[in-house]
């Protein structure tokens, strides 16, 4: 009777044990990258092998998510600030809704989904292929060789992705808002130029997609470093890589929020 | 004759399941050495002690005079400089060309201009017969090519000690026949020493010039490859020849079929 009940406490406790050493392993892995990462501001042209794999194969997704996301906004904010009487202040909650929140938050929950996976996949593959075992063999640190560059072109990529992100958000927005509904295009620039403001709106934002794309790099690059080397455990990496990444976004999104816009 | 490799009493387990039980071996400078057994035997995991990726939980295992175990990470990368190891199935980095391949070590060790590299590449191309696939990549070579390849830059910084863990795994007889005679040739013209890890017999008693078997974590017999031909040890034999009955069982141990399947009598 006492042995039935103690097994689920028993299984609890070993799982917050593995939840503890997982974390403080994956965090030595994190110091060990920062420590290493000699080879890629020395060799800095495979940071930029990795911020066009990272970065520019990420564009297409980029651009075109934040064009509808910004005509969405356009048509939304429109329909309910025409109400109100004040259609042309559409701009500012396009611009706004973008530079504080959606550009940085979407722009990193599809970086996680398309270049966080990527790597995790990647690195996997490499360690069920024996390649890093093999860059061990021949006296490279796969930790330099590999990780680091990974790490520093993600790291370079996401807020570029995110401002991106931004402006054709904005851009979308005009669309619906000026050249199809009609809103008076002067209104429209003027009032977001006198809403937005550089340090607390748009260097916010670009400090939320720094902090992203830390996360989110280093999620995936541990992720697949650590996994199995098998296509299971590949698999299930590139599963976790996502869902972990998304939801630290999400979390982290809330306590950057909280902590740059209390009294603003 | 100088050993490069000595192996004293060195004993591990992968936490607490024993791997390696108390193996001596010695590798001689210049020779081709093979380590035969069945898979599971250990044999991957002394090549991993010999490289220094594992430590031992008893015993020493010394290259070149220094026991792998007390190298930190700078000595032991040091060390793997003048290593070269060919991996099963190549491990050759799948985001590279033939020729980058090749050319990997000298560009990560050496401030050899690029010019050079080249040059040395093709010659270690060259020496594998694939100069002429120098653009192709991984994803287009076959696994002989890959394995050819994958051994070309093994020799890239003419190594002193060659490690090849199962070079002869799923390659067609033509393919077999042509790593062999580079495993020796290579061997000889380097000036290199050899630990070729094995489960094929036939081939690799062509080209080494002494065996280890191991079966379970032990060393169960050695010699040239004319003594373990000759061997009436019902182990090496079954082994050699490849026949069904012998000491290894067929059959995995379990419970009987019998017992298995609901029915009277049983047997293992």
């Amino acid at each position: 009777m006492l042995d039935r009940l103690a097994a689920p406490l028993r299984r609890l406790g070993r799982q917050c044990i593995n939840a503890v050493w997982r974390l403080g392993y994956a965090s030595r892995f994190f110091l060990f990258v920062l420590m290493r990462s000699g080879t890629s501001f020395r060799r800095f042209q495979l940071v930029i092998k990795e911020i066009y794999f990272a970065g520019v194969l990420s564009l297409i997704i980029i651009i075109v998510s934040g064009l509808f996301v910004g005509m969405v906004l356009g048509l939304q904010g429109y329909e309910t600030l025409q109400k109100y009487g004040s259609a042309e202040a559409v701009g500012t909650l396009v611009a706004l809704s973008l530079t504080r929140e959606l550009g940085p938050v979407v722009a990193a929950l599809l970086f996680a989904s398309r270049a966080g996976s990527a790597m995790t996949a990647e690195i996997g593959l490499m360690k069920a292929t024996e390649q890093i075992s093999a860059m061990e063999m021949m006296a490279v640190d796969p930790i330099a060789r590999v990780v680091g560059p990974r790490f520093w072109g993600g790291l370079i990529s996401m807020p570029l992705l995110a401002a991106m992100f931004s402006a054709v958000g904005v851009f979308g927005g005009y669309l619906i808002a000026v050249v199809l509904i009609g809103v008076d295009e002067g209104a429209f620039w003027s009032q977001m130029q006198n809403a937005v403001d550089y340090r607390d709106d748009i260097l916010n934002g670009v400090i939320k997609s720094v902090v992203f794309g830390v996360a989110v790099t280093a999620i995936a690059l541990f992720e697949g470093y650590d996994a199995p080397p098998t296509a299971e455990g590949v698999s299930r990496a590139t599963t976790r890589t996502v869902v972990t990444s998304s939801l630290a976004i999400l979390g982290l999104d809330f306590v950057l929020t909280a902590l740059m816009f209390r009294g603003a | 004759m100088e050993n490069l490799v000595e192996i004293k009493d060195v004993s591990f387990a992968y936490e607490v399941r024993p791997v390696l039980k108390g193996i001596n071996m010695v590798v001689p400078r210049g020779k081709v050495v093979s380590i035969m057994g069945l898979s599971g035997c250990g044999k991957t995991t002394l090549l991993r002690l010999i490289g220094g990726s594992l430590k031992p939980t008893r015993g020493e295992v010394r290259v070149a005079g220094r026991a792998t175990h007390e190298l930190n990470q700078e000595e032991l990368y040091a060390m793997r400089r003048k290593m070269g190891m060919l991996f099963q199935f190549g491990a050759l980095f799948t985001d590279m060309s033939t020729f980058d391949n090749v050319a990997f070590q000298m560009r990560e060790h050496t401030d050899l201009p690029e010019s050079m590299i080249r040059d040395l590449t093709l010659m270690k191309l060259d020496a594998v017969g694939l100069r002429g696939a120098q653009h192709l990549m991984p994803s287009e070579l076959s696994g002989g090519m890959a394995r050819r390849v994958a051994l070309a830059r093994a020799v890239a910084l003419d190594p002193m000690l060659i490690m090849y863990d199962e070079p002869f795994a799923g390659l067609d007889p033509i393919s077999l026949s042509v790593i062999g005679d580079l495993i020796r040739h290579l061997n000889d013209a380097l000036g290199a020493t050899s630990i070729v890890v094995t489960h094929d017999v036939q081939e690799s008693l062509k080209i080494v010039d002494y065996v280890y078997f191991m079966s379970e974590g032990v060393v169960v017999t050695h010699g040239t490859s004319e003594d373990i031909r000759n061997s009436k040890a019902p182990f090496v034999h079954q082994f050699v020849w490849g026949e069904m009955d012998g000491p290894v069982p067929f059959h995995y141990s379990g419970a009987g079929i019998a017992q298995e399947l609901g029915l009277g009598s049983s047997h293992a």
